[in-house]
């Protein structure tokens, strides 16, 4: 068992239409370059030239924004669960 | 006819077809509508748009729809006041209030945006409206949905104002009150929207969902005699609709309809709930999403703001500036309007009013200017904020007595 990731539709096409995917990793950064080996070119889709998480790319960790939490470096263990979101408009 | 040629990407540019799309799969940065200016440019002169219908569709060569209107057909052109109580008492030249708390039907600018977010999703087909909402685009949506007979979903935080629960109910939509904040409500909307086929107008629909709001802004450069005042001075929750003035400001002046624009943009946040003006404020590159949102202002307590970067760089692009306000700021502006220009907005309208003085107070709006308040709210729907705050009702018997003893002649007797 390792850690659950929700994919979101506009990265499916990426994960054969899977939604949900199981990989390995202590950290988010560990988890992204765990999808990629996977799925190559997802990394290119979520973070920038510097490994950063986009901008406009929300992450979770069981509910909570990565950004309120250690960004990238955010740790992560067996049986919890990421989201990945796009930014939504809101009012 | 239509003059959309598809979406592109804000960032990296890249095109894709007219779909319910919203996101880049490329760089996941939101989609925008791409229009072919050049035809627009042809077709569109101000008598054009003086001749067309009292709505906002008197704009539609520029909204991103392929046939005709069918939603929203009396949304839309709100009036413009010049108020000149409020700038005598503001100490400024030229100030008018942008009055969308009369927009029909749901008395926010919302019903700009749902106007033309079903008009697309009826277009594209959908059958079931829904959105993820702080109150006044929850109304919007129930409302023009039940008349365009679509089904609707609608999804709030659990703990919004009576007014804006009631303004939904009435309209039978199958309204869910979420434990939790806005973001957290945007968030699992954003999961069921991947699921389920719905027209959801603020996730699939959002390219063209956000345009209506530019609308807002062309009635401005209309009413002001095709010309753009010095200032204008808007709210900003999500930031979509600063992003959408700025906008529309350049469209006008690309196609000609307008000479110049001199315009700064301004950001008005409430003190609770400020990631883009404090961004503007400190200068800083990043947005830094809210946790957690405490303010009366519930409309605008959107803590991770989806056009946060577009909508600072929209500030800075113009040269404006940005500020916020205090619960009770909020208050005493929501009683400065009603008391000056006889006007009542809800909070959101409370926080522009609060800013636009601090704002020529502080100098950064200078007093020789001309300015524009946009007041996007309607204060029937937030009562429970200005309540216990604006006196009670005189208590008399019904004789001339009583009416002299407490009121012309009584205690509480001012001549108002």
């Amino acid at each position: 068992m390792g850690v659950k990731v929700r994919i979101p539709t506009p990265l499916q096409k990426m994960t054969n239409n899977q939604a949900e995917i199981e990989t390995q990793g202590k950290t988010i950064a560990e988890i992204i370059d765990g999808l990629e080996k996977s799925f190559p070119g997802i990394k290119g889709r979520l973070c920038d030239e510097a490994g950063k998480v986009r901008r406009f790319v929300n992450v979770y960790v069981n509910d909570e924004d990565i950004r309120f939490l250690e960004k990238e470096g955010t740790k992560v263990k067996e049986g919890d669960e990421v989201s990945i979101i796009p930014a939504i408009a809101g009012g | 006819m239509s003059y959309v040629k598809g979406l592109k990407c804000r960032e990296c540019g890249h095109s894709y077809p007219k779909e319910a799309l919203y996101v880049c799969e490329y760089c996941f940065a939101s989609l925008e509508v791409d229009y072919d200016y050049d035809a627009i440019k042809k077709v569109l002169t101000r008598e054009k748009i003086e001749k067309g219908p009292k709505s906002l569709w008197r704009y539609r060569e520029l909204l991103p729809i392929d046939g005709e209107p069918t939603v929203g057909l009396s949304s839309g052109f709100t009036p413009l006041i010049k108020a000149e109580n409020l700038a005598r008492e503001l100490g400024v030249r030229e100030l008018y209030i942008k009055d969308d708390s009369v927009s029909h039907p749901t008395l926010s600018f919302k019903d700009r945006v749902v106007a033309v977010a079903l008009t697309k999703a009826k277009e594209f087909g959908f059958d079931t409206a829904a959105c993820a909402s702080t109150g006044n685009l929850a109304n919007s949506v129930a409302a023009h949905s039940a008349r365009a007979g679509l089904k609707r979903f609608i999804f709030i935080p659990a703990d919004l104002e009576m007014g804006k629960v009631v303004s939904s109910l009435i309209y039978q939509p199958n309204l869910v009150a979420v434990r939790g904040n806005y973001d957290e409500v945007n968030r699992l909307c954003s999961e069921i929207a991947a699921k389920y086929g719905w027209a959801f107008v603020n996730i699939n629909i959002r390219p063209f969902y956000a345009e209506g709001s530019k609308t807002l802004c062309y009635e401005i450069m209309e009413q002001l005699g095709w010309t753009t005042p010095d200032h204008i001075v808007s709210p900003a929750a999500g930031g979509s609709l600063i992003t959408k003035i700025w906008k529309a400001l350049k469209e006008f002046k690309h196609l000609g309809l307008v000479r110049e624009v001199k315009t700064r943009v301004h950001c008005a946040q409430p003190a609770g709930c400020s990631p883009i003006s404090s961004a503007i404020m400190e200068d800083s590159e990043m947005v830094r999403p809210v946790k957690k949102p405490n303010t009366i202002a519930k409309s605008l307590a959107i803590g991770n703001p989806a056009d946060g970067y577009y909508a600072k760089d929209a500030v800075k692009e113009s040269g404006g500036s940005a500020d916020i306000a205090t619960d009770d700021e909020i208050r005493e502006g929501i009683k400065l309007l009603a008391r000056t220009e006889g006007v009542f907005t809800e909070t959101a309208g409370g926080v522009t009013v609060a800013v636009t003085k601090k704002l020529i107070a502080a100098g950064k709006i200078p007093k020789n200017d001309s300015v524009v308040m946009a007041i996007t709210g309607n204060g029937l729907k937030t009562q429970e904020a200005v309540q216990g705050h604006i006196g009670k009702p005189v208590l008399i018997d019904p004789s001339l007595a009583s009416f002299e003893e407490n009121v012309k002649g009584g205690a509480s007797w001012a001549l108002k």
